[in-house]
Parts: structure tokens; C-alpha cells; sequence
């Protein structure tokens, strides 16, 4: 409680004036808090997959030990590889995670609310739409890429405790698994990827709030068919396939240009560990499709904001 | 001062008109009714003022356009639109926690005692309580709201007759005093007949009668007439007719208590007796509107 309503109640008589608005901060924290409340699966989802992958990896361990295979492999390069691999393995699953339950969320995130009614209770607060809006688009944009992070930290940290437990019952060395890891440098080129992920996935998510502000029911049916019916009928009447590339490229295509997927002798990288020295901000910021996709994302949630104003529940 | 004004207030869905040039002016500390049968405009001409709904003409609340400044009307006024739209998922802390978190004059410590009159855990999720207990919590996060305009749009809809009663009388002895201005709309009009000041009748989206309760007791009697009397009573030009139990009850507008004395037992007639006389017939509504 900032302002105490007694303050005001002093003098019932006069005409009461309206403590200032609180700070847009506080409404967006607040109103991101029960995005939480409501969506669970926002942090139980990646939980529960680091919780499995965990469990994964420790049965493994206890099997075919990952380490007597890095030291089987012939170079210095194939052996870091082989010793990344389960974490960078670790670190996909959970990068599809927050990929699935964002797209879930966004698809339901301004459509639950009308279809349950509770917009009616919502919009009895002091709230702009704006401020719901803005709060709904951040789950996918900065609070998903932001846990996922850090639960991919943890796990990957505790796989680490539970590898330098199994070596050292083992009566093995821990320093060459040590020394083959490169964690840092692949927690530094996670958060790196998370935030290209999110920059280049932001239309996607809009156009997902858009469509979930708009539709009055089957939202995953009016966010999927119209792109896939544009993809058909360019297919069908000029035989040409722009479209479904344009919409490939959106999911995936910011990695050919965050990262420098060769070394400069042209061999290819493993993407199971890229290099800090590979990734490549500068290309992928003077990347046309970035910048149209972040116009393209503004104008969604624009459209989705006012949208919240003129929807009735359903 | 005025709460809210609005004047021909014009809302069409489509080609059908909702709300047909409202003229409507609260003061404040007034509890005005406004009744009318279902799909007479009442609700939108709430949403209207609510902010949750475009509109034609023009409409001040507290001063402010509410279509334009929603967000920063609710600061100052409270509604309930329905008792069913408290999200289900929520628990009752969280709801306590978020209207505190979001509304500056909100006064957890009073919701707390509201509730603790009630039987509804904290932990409880809305899901999990009963409808009239859901309707209990509501009540009990509005009250908290030192809000200057309350709107209530069938806040009693489904409750049994206890929750009913008792909604009513925690309003008017926890939160109303004469700084507050409350608009109510409801089916079960018999309950709010002593509660209102003011009373609107609403029909196909225009205002058939406005009057304050001061007036509704000084201008409308209901004569219950002596057989013999009938013809003598008809004469004063009753608005409406009926039959109870085999005698006639006529309803008067500004016709002399003396004179229908006379006449036959009169009393004061409840507002569903008038919503019925004055729904029932063009005339009477006529009548009603040209005061």
C-alpha cells in the first residue's frame, strides 16, 4: 500500500481528490505477477523438463560414461564437443520449451480472458489496456527467454555437480572434463541466442496476440490457416513457394545471421558448441528481416491493444 | 455536484438501436434504479459509462469521457458487471493482493473485515466457492474502494434470497454515505424499492419515467376500489387496471389521496406495480415521461 485511504478519508465532506496514479512500473509488475498466477505452466513447464532432463542425464551417467568418450576422441575441438554435447542438449529442450509455451500462452493470453468473462472484473481496475497488453507481450519476450535462462543455468550447473560426482566416486580425474567444458562461454552464448530468439520471434508473438484479442474461438485455427492458406494459394497460382520460406525463415532464420556458422577456413561449426567468437550481433542488428519483424511486431500489439478496448466478452 | 451527465446518449449494434438519445443526470449521493425489462439498454447504457463501450453523444462521469480515459476513471469508480467474471483460478489472497497492488485507494485491512465475516478462507480459489459466497468477495473488494461512483448491474442475479438481503444491507450500512453516488440496475426491483432514491425506467433503449423516490410516494396511489365505485374511479383516469382476487386495483398519477380515499383502501404502490402500468402502456408511459 503506497497512499493510505484514511489520508483521504479526513475530511468526508470536501470533495476528495484522487491520490496520483501509481507508477506504470508498479501496474506492470503487478499485472505481470498474475499473468503468472493464472499461467503456471509459464515456470512449471521448463521445471519439469529440467527435472527429466536431469534424471536423463544421471542414468546416463551411470551407463555409457560421457567423459570416456571425449577422451576417446581423437582432437583437442571433437573432445570439447563430445564433453558439451548433453548441455547443449539440455539447453535445446529447454529452448523449445519456452518456445511451445509461449506460443500456448499468446494463443490464449486475450482470448481466455473474454471467454471466462473475468475481462469485466480486469477492466473494473485502474489498468489502461496498454499496460494489460504490454504486460501479456513480455511473458513471451522477456519473462520466458529470462527463466529459461536461468533454469537452463541451474541444470546445467547441476549436471556439472552430478558428472564431477560420478568421476571422482569413479576415482577418475575431474580436471580434463574441467578443462574440456567451456560452460561460461556457453551460458554467455545462450543468453546471446535467447535474446536474438526473442527479437526475431517477435512478430511471431504479436501476430499470436493479435489474433487471440480478435478471434471468438479456435484461436490456434485462425493463427495457422490463414498463413497456411496464403502459402496454398501461392503454390497453386504462380507455382512459386515465397511465402512458406518467408515464414521458415521467421522461425528459424535469425541463426544464419546472430552467428557465423563456419570458421574463417570454412569449416562448419558444431552447433552443439558455438564459440563466443563466432557469434556475430553486429550482422544480425544490420539485418533488414530483424527491424521489419520488430515494426511488424509493434504494429500487433497496437492493433491487439485496441482491440482490448472495443472486445466484448464473448 | 454532478456524478455523471450524459445527454442523447446513442448506442447502435448493427441496425438495432440500443440506446435511443438518453438524457441522464446523477448528483452525487443520489442511489437511482434503473429499471426495464431485459434488452432495454440498461446494461449498455452502464457500459457506456463504464468506459467499456463506444457511444454516440455525450457523456461525462466524475468529468471525464469514459470511453477515453477508462483507466483513470476506475480510479474513482467501482462496478460489478456480473457476479461471475472474478477469475476462477484466483485465489481469494491474490485478488486481495492484486486490487491492492493496482488501485491506490484500495483498503486491504477493510476487505479483510469484510471477509472475515464471512466464512471464505483465504486460500480458497475462487472456483471453489459457492456462487453467493463469490458475490460476498466481490462486495467485499468493492467496499474496500473508497470510489465516488458504484455501479452495480444485477449484482444479485442467482442468489438465494439471504445473499440478496444481506448484499443490499452491507451496502447501504458499510458503504453508502451521502459523499457516494450508487447507479443499480435489477430484476428483483421489490428489494431495492427502499434503498433508491431515484428511480429511471428504461424501455427500447429511451427513458420512460424519471422521478426521485420523494416523488414516486407523492405522485403515484394504488386504489383498491369498492365495486360499487368502479365507474366513479375510472373516471379519474387511472394509468393502469388490474384484477386481484376479484376486486380492481387502479393505479393513479397525481390524483388527490382525499379524493381516492373515497373511493376505496389506498396505498402507495410498489415499483413493480408502476413498472408494470407503465411498461404494460404507451399511455401511461407517455404520461409518465412528461412530468
Amino acid at each position: 500500500m503506497t497512499t493510505p485511504s484514511n489520508a483521504v478519508a479526513g475530511a468526508p465532506d470536501s470533495q476528495r481528490t484522487a491520490p496520483a496514479a501509481l507508477s506504470q512500473t508498479r501496474l506492470l509488475y503487478w499485472s505481470i505477477r498474475r499473468e503468472l498466477w493464472e499461467n503456471r505452466s509459464i515456470y512449471i513447464a521448463p521445471l519439469a523438463v529440467a527435472a527429466v532432463g536431469l534424471l536423463g542425464f544421471l542414468i546416463g551417467l551411470m551407463g555409457v560414461s560421457h567423459s570416456r568418450h571425449a577422451q576417446a576422441a581423437s582432437d583437442e575441438a571433437h573432445q570439447q564437443i563430445m564433453a558439451a554435447m548433453p548441455y547443449a542438449h539440455a539447453a535445446w529442450v529447454l529452448i523449445l520449451t519456452g518456445f511451445i509455451v509461449g506460443v500456448f500462452y499468446s494463443l490464449d493470453a486475450l482470448y481466455g480472458e473474454r471467454r471466462d468473462r473475468s475481462i469485466l472484473f480486469w477492466k473494473s481496475l485502474p489498468v489502461s489496456d496498454l499496460t494489460t497488453v504490454v504486460a501479456k507481450a513480455s511473458i513471451p519476450l522477456v519473462v520466458l527467454p529470462v527463466l529459461v535462462f536461468g533454469v537452463t543455468v541451474i541444470l546445467q550447473l547441476l549436471m556439472l555437480v552430478l558428472n564431477t560426482g560420478v568421476l571422482l566416486l569413479s576415482g577418475k580425474s575431474v580436471a580434463t572434463m574441467w578443462n574440456q567444458l567451456p560452460l561460461f562461454q556457453m551460458e554467455l552464448v545462450l543468453l546471446y541466442g535467447l535474446t536474438v530468439m526473442a527479437l526475431w520471434h517477435a512478430p511471431l508473438y504479436g501476430w499470436l496476440l493479435l489474433v487471440s484479442g480478435w478471434a471468438r474461438r479456435a484461436t490456434f485455427l485462425w493463427a495457422v490457416f490463414p498463413l497456411l492458406a496464403i502459402g496454398i494459394f501461392e503454390r497453386i497460382a504462380f507455382h512459386t513457394s515465397y511465402f512458406t520460406s518467408l515464414l521458415s525463415d521467421r522461425l528459424y532464420g535469425f541463426a544464419m545471421d546472430a552467428f557465423s556458422l563456419r570458421t574463417p577456413d570454412g569449416t562448419p561449426i558444431d552447433p552443439h558448441f558455438i564459440p563466443l567468437a563466432q557469434i556475430t550481433p553486429g550482422k544480425f542488428l544490420g539485418t533488414p528481416g530483424l527491424w521489419v519483424g520488430l515494426v511488424v511486431a509493434a504494429a500487433c500489439i497496437a492493433a491487439a491493444v485496441r482491440l482490448r478496448r472495443y472486445r466484448e466478452p464473448i | 455536484m454532478t456524478v455523471i451527465e450524459a445527454r442523447n446518449l446513442r448506442k447502435a449494434f448493427g441496425p438495432t438501436v440500443a440506446v435511443d438519445g438518453v438524457d441522464l443526470r446523477v448528483e452525487e449521493g443520489r442511489i437511482l434504479g434503473l429499471i426495464g425489462p431485459n434488452g432495454a439498454g440498461k446494461t449498455t447504457v452502464l457500459n457506456a459509462i463504464l468506459g467499456l463501450t463506444q457511444y454516440q453523444g455525450e457523456l461525462r462521469v466524475l468529468g471525464r469521457d469514459p470511453w477515453a480515459e477508462r483507466d483513470q476513471l476506475m480510479l474513482d469508480v467501482a462496478f460489478v458487471a456480473d457476479v461471475a467474471v472474478l477469475p476462477r483460478w484466483m485465489r481469494v489472497s491474490q485478488a486481495l493482493d492484486y486490487v491492492s497492488g493496482v488501485h491506490p485507494r484500495f483498503d486491504r485491512a477493510k476487505a479483510e473485515g469484510f471477509l472475515a465475516k464471512t466464512t471464505i478462507k483465504r486460500t480458497s480459489k475462487v472456483r471453489e466457492l459457492s456462487k453467493g459466497m463469490v458475490a460476498q468477495l466481490h462486495l467485499a473488494l468493492l467496499m474496500a474502494i473508497d470510489a465516488k461512483l458504484l455501479v452495480l448491474d444485477e449484482p444479485t442475479l442467482g442468489l438465494d434470497i439471504l445473499y440478496r438481503k444481506q448484499f443490499y444491507d452491507s451496502l447501504l450500512n458499510d458503504y453508502f454515505d451521502r459523499s457516494r453516488t450508487i447507479v443499480v440496475t435489477t430484476h428483483q426491483v421489490e428489494e431495492i424499492q427502499d434503498v433508491l432514491t431515484d428511480l429511471m425506467f428504461i424501455n427500447r433503449g429511451r427513458i420512460v419515467l424519471r422521478c426521485s423516490m420523494e416523488d414516486f410516494e407523492s405522485r403515484y396511489l394504488e386504489l383498491m376500489v369498492l365495486p360499487e365505485q368502479l365507474a366513479a374511479a375510472r373516471a379519474l383516469k387511472p394509468i393502469h387496471e388490474r384484477q386481484v382476487l376479484g376486486r380492481s386495483l387502479l393505479l393513479f398519477d397525481r390524483v388527490g389521496r382525499q379524493e381516492l380515499a373515497a373511493l376505496g383502501d389506498v396505498r402507495t404502490p410498489s415499483i413493480a406495480d408502476l413498472f408494470v402500468a407503465v411498461m404494460g402502456n404507451p399511455n401511461g408511459a407517455a404520461q409518465g415521461a412528461a412530468q
